[in-house]
């Protein structure tokens, strides 16, 4: 907040060509790159009235790619803040060799293709691997089954939190936990009443991230479905499936639920955004 | 801290465990003490319409002569694709692919006994197809034969040969023409295929994408497909295409098969080997002529004479030298598919 008034009154007066050019352009870009396409989905998805919309999302198959969905992006967010709050934890309060690689690992899953991480863990988990016979010994399946979508999300979402969390470990220092532990104050109160206070809308933020990204995570997630229908698919995947089907008026009623949940997302996150900044 | 890290660090692994128990198994199989069997038909991909149809016929079936019911979880992609999904351990009961090739492979991995090819009646093919053209309305390009697809102004959609069976028909059949047409010289067979793919638009990783790059996104004046795939897309829009056979084609034998390893483990061998047996029977040939597959059943093909052109010149994988060595040839890292393509 406090650099954006800075640089309004120290730079020379924008004019107002420029201003309106520019806020023109960028309203015409999100009309035609984001807004037209949605209104396209909730458009075609209503195409053949209400009660046929009611049907094509009520579809047994639907519903369980929904399900999944939620599931897998369940299993995302609790498992990447457990891991985000230590990973980010570690980072910036302890002193150790290799925290650079440290940083830079978590934050590969950004970099690297989906395609690829799905890729990997069929090579880790599937029937070429070294530890399938073990996995289909105890009767476990990871790869074409929920578990491997399960871990293909996981993998996709991982840097979301601890990203979103470093920045604000690392501005507020350690003294306060020091003064904390000179004090007496155990570990898990030390986490609780100084640490925790001050990262809690950053985390809120990051799992708000974590959860959108989770899910409309469609490229790994489809290495490892193998799209058995109203087992391993996902949103992302059903929809896909129904355009191969010629099915288009449910392939848009189904996308048209990752809108509405994306929609959801969006205004919690601009209620974490500003309540976040009221507290700070 | 330590001991809380630790909680932490257990809680987070229980959940994954918990993960996989829950949902690692049964999915497919005959769940015990139940009468229900489970099994899972891996297939190609424009099988979609046709295993729906003939799912419900076969559940009906069984369940009229058994005291169990069952349901079929289906599965489609490009026909290699889903090959190396099975190889690789996608659970499938039954495998009905687009040629013998992928069906190898599934068994190039162990999971299929060697002889499956005789397992069931002709070569395991219950229904065959064959690779036409489909051209938009009045054919503007005037494409009636492969040699016209070499031409400068021809745009051509045809699916990927490395990840799709029908694709790698289409190659055949392209070859097939250009080997009667020059002769059997090598040299300008390759040059006439290099030619061909010259001028591919988009190369779709299954039939059914490729179609929906022709029908839905109107790419291309040409779609390189299966008999059965064109005639659904004229189905749907009778009056935007039409088809056109060419002069030689390709006998296209998709070939199905009992996965063994999988029907050993989940007790599905008898449910598994029924489901591909009744594909033979004369309500399942009806059902794929009505879903524009040629059955193979002589008399049932007979009430689709006005369907298909039944006098179409087809040559058959064994012109190639089977499978293998046509794979070799055409389609293996390398190969000649590879060099041509490496080379536009």
């Amino acid at each position: 907040m406090a650099k954006e008034t800075q640089s309004q009154t120290v730079g020379a007066k924008p004019s107002p060509v420029v201003k309106w050019l520019l806020i023109g352009l960028s309203v015409l870009f999100l009309f035609v790159m984001l807004v037209l396409p949605l209104i396209t989905v909730i458009q075609e998805a209503l195409r053949k009235g209400f009660a046929a919309y009611r049907e094509a999302i009520s579809d047994p198959d639907a519903f369980s790619a929904l399900n999944l969905t939620l599931e897998a992006t369940v299993f995302a967010v609790v498992i990447n803040t457990v891991f985000g709050l230590f990973a980010a934890w570690a980072v910036t309060k302890f002193r150790f060799h290799g925290k650079k690689l440290l940083v830079t690992l978590i934050d590969l899953p950004v970099t690297v293709s989906p395609i690829i991480a799905g890729l990997i863990y069929v090579l880790t988990f599937g029937r070429q691997s070294a530890i399938y016979p073990f996995l289909e010994e105890h009767d476990l399946r990871v790869v074409y089954a929920v578990p491997g979508i399960i871990l293909a999300t996981v993998f996709v979402t991982f840097p979301f939190i601890s990203r979103e969390l470093l920045p604000v470990l690392e501005a507020q220092g350690t003294d306060e936990e020091e003064a904390a532990a000179m004090m007496g104050a155990k570990g898990f109160t030390i986490f609780r009443k100084i640490t925790l206070p001050h990262i809690r809308w950053a985390l809120l933020y990051g799992i708000v991230l974590c959860t959108a990204r989770a899910m409309g995570e469609f490229g790994a997630v489809s290495v490892l479905s193998g799209h058995l229908r109203g087992q391993t698919v996902t949103l992302p995947l059903q929809v896909e499936i129904l355009f191969g089907d010629n099915k288009y008026m449910p392939a848009f009623a189904v996308s048209s639920i990752l809108v509405i949940l994306a929609v959801v997302i969006l205004i919690v996150r601009s209620i974490v955004e500003y309540i976040g900044k009221e507290k700070k | 801290m330590k001991k809380n890290l630790l909680k932490a660090f257990a809680l987070s692994g229980a959940l994954l465990t918990a993960a996989v128990s829950l949902t690692g198994c049964g999915s497919s199989g005959k769940a015990a003490g139940s009468n229900h069997y489970s099994i899972v038909n891996v297939s190609y991909d424009p099988t979609r319409e046709l295993y729906v149809a003939y799912n419900e016929a076969f559940k009906k079936h069984w369940e009229s002569e058994h005291d169990s019911t069952v349901e079929i979880t289906q599965s489609h992609g490009g026909s290699g694709k889903q090959a190396l999904e099975v190889a690789n351990g996608n659970p499938a009961d039954v495998v009905t692919l687009a040629l013998e090739y992928d069906v190898k492979a599934v068994e190039d991995a162990g999971l299929i006994e060697p002889g499956w090819l005789s397992e069931f009646p002709l070569d395991s093919s219950p229904y065959t197809s064959t690779i036409v053209f489909l051209v938009r309305k009045g054919n503007p390009k005037n494409i009636l034969d492969w040699g016209d697809l070499a031409r400068d102004d021809v745009g051509i959609i045809t699916p990927n040969p490395k990840t799709s069976g029908g694709a790698r028909w289409n190659h055949l059949a392209a070859w097939a023409w250009a080997q009667r047409e020059y002769n059997n010289d090598e040299t300008q067979v390759l040059a006439y295929i290099k030619k061909l793919y010259e001028n591919v638009l988009v190369l779709d990783s299954g039939a059914r994408g490729a179609t929906n790059s022709f029908v839905e996104n109107k790419q291309g004046d040409v779609l390189l497909a299966w008999e059965n795939e064109a005639f659904l897309s004229l189905k749907e829009y009778p009056d935007d295409y039409e088809i056109v056979t060419p002069s030689i084609s390709i006998l296209a034998q998709p070939s199905v098969a009992i996965v063994d390893k999988v029907v050993d483990k989940n007790g599905t061998r008898e449910v598994a080997t029924e489901y591909l047996n009744y594909l033979y029977s004369e309500e399942a040939q009806r059902i794929a002529g009505q879903n524009f597959y040629r059955p193979s059943n002589e008399q049932v093909l007979a009430e689709f004479g006005d369907v298909f052109d039944l006098s179409i010149n087809l040559v058959t994988i064994n012109d190639f030298g089977g499978w293998d060595e046509a794979f070799a040839k055409h389609f293996a890292d390398g190969g000649l598919f590879d060099q041509i393509y490496e080379q536009n």
